[in-house]
C-alpha cells in the first residue's frame, strides 16, 4: 500500500521531532474550544443516557458475546432460510428463457456449437449465478446494514478486539469477516475502515477464509448429504448444521493463526495503530438502508459476478465439448490432476472443477457434477439422494473425500471477483498474488493432513 | 495532583492529559482525537474481553488499547 503521509511529514515536520505538529494540533483545538465555547449550548446533561444501558448491556462481561453469536447466527439463519424459495422462482423463471432461447437459436438456423456456446454455456451459467447469488445478497446485505446502521457493529468490534489483538490483527476484522459471508469481495472493501495499514493488509489476505455466499451451498449440501444423508431426521439435520458451523469456526481458526503468521513475517515492522469510535445509536433509516443494501452492494457485487461467470461459463462449456481423441479437455485436465487430487485426499474432477470454478464459487459444485456426468453442459441434480449416489456409488466418495472438498472450499484461493477486488484495493501485484498463495498453500496443507492421517489411521 | 497513565485511570474517573509519548502514527491518530495536553478524559467501559477500553473524550466515546492508553499521562483531580 502506498504511503500517502509523505508529504505533509516533510512540509510540516522539517526536523523530524514532531514539535512542530504537535503545536498545529494544539492550536487548532484551542482555537476549535473558542469557537465553540461562545456558539455551542450543550445539551441538557440531566437527559437520560440510553446510549449507556444500552452498552451497558451489549458490552457486557455476560450478556456481550452471547448477544453477538445470536445475531449473527440469526441474520445467518434467515439469509440461507429466505433464499431458497425466491432462488427456484428466478431458476425456474430464467431456464425457461433458456428454452426459449435454445429455441431461436434452431429456428435461426444456427449451428448447434453456438447454442450450445451461447445458450448452454454462457446464458446457462449466468442463470445459475443470478439464481443462487441474488436472493441470499439481497437478504444478507440489507440485514446486515441495518446493524451497521443502528450503530451496533463498533460494539461488536470493541467486544471482540482483544482476540484480534493476539493474533496481529484489529477488531474491526471482525466486521469485514461478516460482511465476507455475505461475499468476500465485499468484505474486502469494507477492510477501508481499517485505518492501520498492516491490519488492514492481513484483513485483506484472510477475508476469504470466511466461507461466503457462494460456498455456503456447496458446504450446506455436502454436509446434508454425507451427514443427514444417513439419517433423513431431525438429527440428520442437526448433525448437518453442526458440520456447517464446524466449518464456519475452523475458517475463523485458520484466520486468527495466519494473521498471527503474517503480522510477525511478512508484515512486519509495517506501523500500526488502534482507535475505535463507539458511535450514538441511532434509529436506523430504513429506506437509506434499501438503497444502499440494495444498489452499493448487492448490484455491485452481482455485476462484478456477472461479468466474470459469463464468459467463464462460454468457456467450460468448449472444455467440456472438445475432444481430444476420446476425451473431452475437462476429462484429460482431470486425468492429469489425479494423482495429486488424490493426495489431498480429492480427485482430478474436484480439483479441476475448483479451477474452473475460479470465476465464481457457486459453479464449482455444478461443474463438478457435469464432469461427473460428462453431459457438456452445467447440471442440477434435483434431489439430494441422487447426487449421494452420483458422489459415492459412482465416484467412491468416501466421507473422508467430502471432508477435504468441503476443507478446500472453505480454504481455496479467493473468486476472480474477489481477487480483482483486491487488485483495486491495494494497488498491488503482489499482496493479489499473496492473496491467492496463501489460501491455497493452507488449503493443500490442510486437506493433505487431513487425507493422510485418515489413511494412516486407517479410516477410509 | 496524582499523575498515571491512561491505561491505570479507574472507570468512571476523569483525568487531564499532561503528555503524550506516543511516536510516529499513533501519535499522530490520538493527537487527531484531541488528546492534546489539557484535554479532560473520562474512562467509561472496558469491553468484556479485557481490553480495549472506551474513554469519553471531546464528547466522542472512542475505545483505545491498553498499548495506547500506556502512552498518554493523565492527572487526577
Amino acid at each position: 500500500m502506498k504511503q500517502d503521509t509523505a508529504l505533509p511529514d516533510r512540509v510540516l515536520d522539517p526536523a523530524g521531532d514532531g514539535i512542530i505538529r504537535d503545536r498545529v494540533v494544539r492550536t487548532i483545538y484551542s482555537h476549535a474550544e473558542y469557537i465553540a465555547a461562545r456558539t455551542v449550548k450543550p445539551a441538557d446533561t440531566r437527559r437520560v443516557d440510553w446510549d449507556g444501558k444500552i452498552d451497558d448491556i451489549l458490552t457486557s462481561r455476560w450478556l456481550g458475546f452471547p448477544v453477538m453469536m445470536a445475531l449473527l447466527g440469526a441474520v445467518i439463519w434467515l439469509t440461507v432460510a429466505g433464499a431458497n424459495v425466491p432462488s427456484e422462482l428466478i431458476a425456474s423463471a430464467l431456464f425457461r428463457v433458456q428454452d426459449w432461447l435454445a429455441g431461436l437459436f434452431v429456428r435461426a438456423g444456427l449451428p448447434s456449437w453456438a447454442e450450445g456456446f451461447f445458450v448452454h454455456g454462457v446464458y446457462r451459467t449466468l442463470a445459475w449465478v443470478v439464481s443462487v447469488m441474488l436472493p441470499p445478497m439481497a437478504i444478507f446485505f440489507p440485514l446486515f446494514t441495518l446493524l451497521e446502521d443502528l450503530g451496533y457493529l463498533p460494539r461488536v468490534a470493541f467486544n471482540l478486539d482483544n482476540f484480534f489483538k493476539r493474533a496481529g490483527a484489529h477488531g474491526k476484522q471482525s466486521l469485514t469477516m461478516s460482511m465476507g459471508f455475505g461475499c468476500n469481495a465485499a468484505g474486502v472493501i469494507a477492510c477501508r475502515i481499517i485505518e492501520s495499514p498492516r491490519e488492514r493488509i492481513i484483513a485483506i489476505l484472510t477475508n476469504v477464509f470466511v466461507p461466503c455466499n457462494g460456498r455456503f451451498p456447496t458446504l450446506i449440501t455436502l454436509s446434508s448429504v454425507f451427514m443427514g444423508g444417513m439419517a433423513a431426521t431431525a438429527y440428520g439435520v442437526a448433525a448437518a448444521a453442526a458440520a456447517v458451523a464446524g466449518m464456519v469456526l475452523a475458517g475463523l481458526w485458520v484466520t486468527l493463526v495466519t494473521s498471527r503468521v503474517l503480522s510477525k513475517t511478512l508484515l512486519r515492522g509495517m506501523p500500526s495503530s488502534f482507535t475505535l469510535e463507539l458511535p450514538p445509536y441511532r434509529k436506523p433509516q430504513v429506506g437509506r438502508i434499501l438503497v444502499r443494501s440494495i444498489m452499493d452492494r448487492t448490484v455491485f457485487v452481482l455485476g462484478r459476478a456477472v461479468t466474470v461467470a459469463a464468459p467463464a461459463g462460454g468457456i467450460v462449456w468448449l472444455l467440456a465439448n472438445i475432444r481430444v481423441g476420446e476425451m473431452s479437455v475437462i476429462g484429460l485436465l482431470a486425468g492429469t490432476l489425479e494423482p495429486f487430487g488424490r493426495a489431498l485426499g480429492l480427485d482430478g474432477h474436484i480439483l479441476t472443477a475448483f479451477i474452473l470454478g475460479l470465476p465464481a464459487n457457486e459453479i464449482v459444485l455444478p461443474i463438478l457434477i457435469m464432469s461427473y456426468l460428462s453431459t457438456g453442459s452445467m447440471a442440477s441434480l434435483d434431489s439430494l439422494e441422487a447426487l449421494r449416489v452420483l458422489l459415492v456409488e459412482d465416484h467412491g466418495w468416501t466421507w473422508i473425500t467430502a471432508l477435504c472438498t468441503m476443507l478446500f472450499s472453505l480454504l481455496h484461493f479467493p473468486c476472480a471477483t474477489t481477487l480483482l477486488t483486491i487488485r483495486q484495493e491495494t494497488k498491488s501485484l503482489k499482496w493479489t498474488l499473496t492473496a491467492a498463495l496463501i489460501p491455497l498453500a493452507a488449503a493443500c496443507l490442510v486437506c493433505f493432513t487431513v487425507a493422510q492421517a485418515a489413511r494412516a489411521l486407517g479410516l477410509c | 495532583m496524582q499523575e498515571m497513565p491512561l491505561s491505570k485511570l479507574p472507570l468512571k474517573k476523569r483525568g487531564v492529559v499532561t503528555s503524550l509519548s506516543a511516536e510516529g502514527m499513533a501519535r499522530r491518530r490520538l493527537l487527531d482525537l484531541g488528546l492534546v495536553p489539557g484535554t479532560a478524559v473520562e474512562a467509561v467501559r472496558r469491553s468484556p474481553a479485557g481490553d480495549p477500553t472506551a474513554f469519553s473524550i471531546r464528547g466522542a466515546i472512542i475505545a483505545l488499547r491498553k498499548e495506547d492508553a500506556d502512552k498518554i499521562t493523565v492527572s487526577l483531580h
